[in-house]
């Protein structure tokens, strides 16, 4: 039997936020963390917590497992889990609005701030913008963001400053539109960025590399966009 | 964009960029401090007096001094953006350690030069 211990929270029933214990059966199997959820909402069907794909695609379980953030979905029970006990806590730093559930809205109004979208004044061409394989293979390592927020949720920056500072998924979308050859807006996307929050509160310490279930480098893209900003100003 | 007016240099940039020339700086000078200090164990006060006494002693000196303030308005600004969330406690403190960075450097200044 595993010990699986849950970030309880009910807005309307709980004053305040609790830890309950529950033994879940996993017939000695390696199943994923999210298999373990299903088999805990059999037992408590009050239990909330977000999934969708259950692939590691759609990025709706991101969660504090065993203290760090990542998918549960894609997440083996061996990978984590420690003396038979599995701790479950939602994404830090957002407000929680039930169990494992959060607001994601801070997060997405950073994301918002980046503009992201491809920003093109020229006249369409007839069929598509084309790029060639060197100017496509620069958006690799970028467009594979699911928007799961595990980074942001684990930059103690983001923490302290969730409204100011856009945080390692927004910062890696911001350079994923400035490395776009199809995109025009370089200077006014730059102009935006050059305040001490936006990008500078940004340490490096790397706790979104080491979370990201996509195995993506924010830290990385974050190091371009001050070399961007830094060509642009000396 | 997020406005800032207590940065050190309004911009994020231009903060980042002081901020590491000042810690390469101070790095060198702290490593010369150090080797000097191992290289000469039975130093008196006259070598020590002669030492900053030479002109190219005092600019390095100064320029120590300026990197040392600069250095830590930038990062004290950030520690206090960060953890003190109340507006009117952030600037009390942020006022008081602009006022004694400048405290120090014309105190520092005054030291150096012997005036």
């Amino acid at each position: 039997m595993l010990t699986v211990s849950i970030y309880r929270y009910h807005p309307e029933l709980d004053e305040k936020p609790y830890m309950q214990d529950f033994q879940v059966d996993t017939g000695g199997k390696d199943i994923m963390v999210l298999d373990v959820l299903n088999l805990l909402k059999i037992q408590d069907r009050g239990l909330a917590y977000r999934r969708s794909c259950r692939e590691g695609v759609c990025g709706s379980d991101g969660m504090n497992i065993n203290g760090t953030n990542g998918l549960a979905c894609i997440t083996p029970l061996s990978s984590v889990v420690k003396n038979n006990k599995l701790v479950l806590r939602p994404l830090p730093a957002l407000p929680v609005i039930r169990d494992l559930v959060i607001d994601m809205d801070q997060f997405y109004k950073q994301y918002e701030k980046i503009k992201p979208f491809l920003i093109n004044d020229t006249p369409a061409p007839g069929i598509e913008r084309l790029q060639s394989p060197e100017e496509r293979e620069k958006l690799d390592g970028l467009y594979e963001c699911i928007l799961c927020a595990c980074c942001s949720t684990a930059c103690p920056s983001f923490w302290w400053n969730p409204d100011r500072f856009i945080g390692p998924a927004g910062l890696l979308q911001a350079y994923r539109f400035l490395a776009d050859s199809r995109d025009t807006a370089t200077e006014e996307r730059l102009a935006g960025l050059d305040d001490p929050f936006s990008v500078f509160r940004c340490h490096g310490i790397m706790n979104c590399v080491t979370v990201c279930p996509k195995g993506l480098n924010p830290t990385k893209a974050i190091g371009h966009i001050r070399n961007m900003l830094m060509t642009r100003a000396t | 964009m997020v406005t800032t007016v207590t940065s050190y240099g309004r911009s994020g940039l231009s903060d980042w960029l002081v901020q590491r020339a000042s810690a390469v700086i101070l790095a060198v000078y702290s490593i010369f401090m150090v080797v000097y200090l191992l290289l000469n164990p039975l130093i008196d006060f006259a070598q020590w007096n002669s030492l900053f006494s030479g002109t190219s002693m005092r600019i390095f000196s100064l320029m120590a001094l300026l990197s040392l303030g600069a250095h830590c308005w930038i990062g004290l600004w950030s520690v206090s953006t960060d953890y003190l969330k109340h507006f009117a406690v952030r600037f009390v403190f942020q006022m008081v350690i602009g006022l004694l960075m400048f405290i120090y450097t014309i105190w520092g200044v005054q030291l150096l030069w012997g005036l």
